[in-house]
């Protein structure tokens, strides 16, 4: 790929990755969707590969690549065609863990970080609560403190890696006399831990083989040196890293747009129909040349708004842009690419109807495409 | 022991191979190019016969424009300790290809030399043999499979009647096939580290080779579209209807 942004390095990890998901990922992923859950050797494999700690310390096993790393891993495993899978991942790589990175101390990461690169350990974030989601600052799970611990008590929902994830990062309100957002604070809290149990596995509409679970806190005792960053500065970790966690969303929405285009041009130029192929019809023509464009748009977007991150500059507003483009981008690219495969792309054995289903959670999972034009909206007056 | 390894710049097998209108050529502008896939087998099988104890060095070459110094990174990242390029913006065909290995040969002094059994650009399926004939050394073609011991190779190379053991002293021109092995996949770790390994640039002239295009490309243009077939309900329609098209 000709581009500005990317150097040798990029580009050669772009290429491990694209082998890897498709050789060991594409042909056997079927049954993960079945089961729910993605195995856990995949996952270490690809942390043997290093491609679990694209950023990270070379200290503890990462390679200290910049946020175009994580851009082309999250692209390629949209390109999966499995979007459960690639959240997986992502939400391991890219969402959970850098709360460890960035606000980790010495004793901490030495703990561990080591197993996140590795994959021995697979973590998730748990910010949303069944009452709480967009209006962050105003969570109700409680840690109160007792002595050189804190006692979580409340509920956290839709939390990726809930089931079958062993480390996962907690916001919890610990100080309810000041401004919402003035009072929360991260913990890291393991699976196993007393009082921390897994409520229940939900159902959902795509992102089958990624494990989604409600996580519920009962009187859940936690160490003190378990807390992530300053105590009560909670809501600005949140917010930082909710701009890498969207970022990667967006990358991995043109993944998969790309590749829904890529399967939908193979139909369209060799599917017959009215003495010819479909793409002889202008109509499916120009809408994929559209629709071909504008995700060639978001995609520079996505790669414009890393490099601002890459160069140290701030970005908040070029990645709620791309959090809001992308997110509904891809639906967009769905709907029509569903519609091009006809009847086919409606039974369950065709990847477009997953990718369609896979595809709409993107306009609302992270910062909803509303949410995210506030954000623009605020930065333009 | 040293090995060298041939690799070379190849559009990717992915692309879709576009003939140019002036029928000059191929599209090769904003196109992906990789390793030709059976030099990144070469390369993985050197990386083995290193691992095994068998060999001390691996080194890798290219010859073509300075854009192969991606490709050279890649096999040292897979694993080779260092890469030479022999730069030249000209077209490089099989026989001074084979002088320049020679020449590289003779300045390195590797025990064995194993490259692609063909690029996928050309598939010409020369340069091995060239190279072979050119330094005097025993060529074993078309490798499935390559076991080292001491001073001698025993090759298994794939013929169209099936399997052919040969044994050959080193130094030896190996060419490998596809069912070789199978390609490592390249750790991140070892991608970033591969960027400080030595790459030494040098000319054809360098080389004391002359640079020769002893064939000339006409034409270029794309295979005929295939005709859809006919069913027939027995040997003797068959029979007739070959008989029909002068075929038989
Ligand atoms: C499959 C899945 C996985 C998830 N994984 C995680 C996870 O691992 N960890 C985690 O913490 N959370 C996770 N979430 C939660 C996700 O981030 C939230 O669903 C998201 O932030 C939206 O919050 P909500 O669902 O509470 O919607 P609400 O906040 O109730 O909003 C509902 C809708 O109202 C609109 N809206 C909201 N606010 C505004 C506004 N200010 N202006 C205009 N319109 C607005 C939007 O259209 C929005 O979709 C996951 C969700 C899903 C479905
Ligand atoms: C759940 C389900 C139940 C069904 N039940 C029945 C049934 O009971 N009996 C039955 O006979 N059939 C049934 N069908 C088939 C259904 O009617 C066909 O799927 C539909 O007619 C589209 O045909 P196709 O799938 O072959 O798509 P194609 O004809 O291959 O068309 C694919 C796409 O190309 C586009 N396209 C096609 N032609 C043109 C054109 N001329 N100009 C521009 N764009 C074009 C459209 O977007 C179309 O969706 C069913 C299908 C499904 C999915």
């Amino acid at each position: 790929m000709n581009s500005i942004y990317f150097n040798e390095e990029h580009t050669m990890l772009r290429d491990q990755i694209r082998r890897f998901i498709e050789q060991r990922v594409m042909p056997v992923a079927e049954p993960w969707e079945e089961a729910g859950s993605v195995p856990r050797e995949i996952l270490q494999e690809m942390g043997e590969l290093g491609f679990l700690g694209i950023r990270y310390s070379a200290e503890y096993g990462g390679s200290e690549m910049d946020a175009l790393g994580s851009v082309i891993l999250a692209e390629e495993l949209g390109r999966s065609t499995f979007g459960g899978f690639a959240v997986t991942v992502l939400v391991h790589t890219d969402m959970a863990s850098p709360h460890l990175d960035n606000f980790g101390n010495k004793a901490q990461l030495d703990k561990y970080m080591p197993d996140i690169i590795s994959g021995k350990k697979i973590v998730g974030v748990a910010v949303t609560e069944p009452d709480v989601g967009s209006d962050v600052a105003a969570m109700k799970t409680r840690a109160v403190k007792d002595g050189d611990h804190y006692v979580l008590n409340g509920s956290k929902m839709f939390i990726t890696n809930g089931v079958h994830g062993d480390l996962f990062f907690v916001a919890a309100k610990t100080d309810t006399s000041v401004k919402p957002s003035r009072g929360i604070t991260i913990f890291a809290i393991e699976k196993g831990t007393p009082g921390f149990t897994v409520g229940r596995k939900l159902d959902k509409m795509g992102w089958l083989s990624s494990d989604t679970a409600e996580l519920v806190f009962d009187n859940c005792r936690v160490p003190a040196e378990n807390i992530l960053g300053e105590e009560n500065k909670g809501f600005y970790s949140i917010m930082r890293n909710f701009q890498n966690e969207r970022m990667v969303l967006g990358a991995q929405s043109m993944g998969e747009a790309s590749k829904a285009l890529e399967l939908t041009m193979d139909y369209v130029t060799t599917r017959k129909a009215f003495g010819g192929v479909l793409f002889d019809k202008q109509v499916i023509r120009q809408r994929l040349a559209s629709l071909a464009s504008q995700v060639e748009a978001g995609r520079q977007l996505v790669y414009h708004a890393a490099w601002l991150d890459a160069q140290g500059l701030d970005c908040i507003k070029e990645v709620s842009m791309v959090k809001a483009y992308c997110g509904e981008l891809v639906n967009k690219v769905m709907y029509d690419c569903l519609q091009f495969h006809g009847g086919f792309g409606y039974i369950r054995e065709s990847a477009i109807e997953r990718m369609y289903r896979d595809a709409r959670i993107q306009s609302i999972g992270g910062g909803a495409t509303e949410v995210m034009l506030e954000e623009v909206s605020k930065r333009m007056i | 022991m040293k090995i060298l390894v041939g690799v070379k710049r190849v559009i990717d097998f992915n692309v879709r191979v576009q003939v140019k209108s002036d029928g000059s050529g191929v599209v090769k502008d904003g196109v992906k190019m990789s390793m030709n896939p059976f030099d990144e087998i070469a390369v993985e099988e050197a990386l083995r016969i290193k691992e095994a104890g068998n060999a001390e060095e691996v080194i890798v070459a290219t010859i073509g424009p300075k854009a192969c110094q991606e490709q050279l990174r890649t096999a040292l990242a897979m694993g080779a300790d260092r890469a030479i390029h022999v730069q030249t913006d000209e077209e490089v065909q099989p026989l001074t290809g084979a002088r320049i290995f020679k020449a590289l040969a003779d300045k390195e002094q590797p025990k064995i030399i194993l490259l692609g059994k063909q690029a996928i650009d050309d598939d010409n399926n020369q340069t091995a043999q060239m190279l072979g004939a050119l330094s005097h050394w025993p060529q074993a073609t078309f490798a499935s499979e390559v076991k080292i011991e001491g001073e001698t190779a025993t090759v298994i190379r794939e013929v169209d009647a099936g399997l052919e053991t040969l044994s050959v002293d080193l130094p030896a021109v190996i060419s490998v096939d596809l069912r070789l092995n199978e390609p490592r996949y390249v750790k991140l770790p070892d991608i970033m580290k591969a960027k400080r390994k030595p790459l030494e640039t040098m000319s054809i002239e360098d080389l004391g080779v002359e640079h020769v295009a002893e064939v000339k490309v006409l034409k270029t243009v794309a295979p005929a579209k295939r005709q859809a077939g006919i069913k027939v309900d027995s040997v003797a329609e068959l029979v007739t209807a070959l008989k029909e098209k002068g075929l038989i």
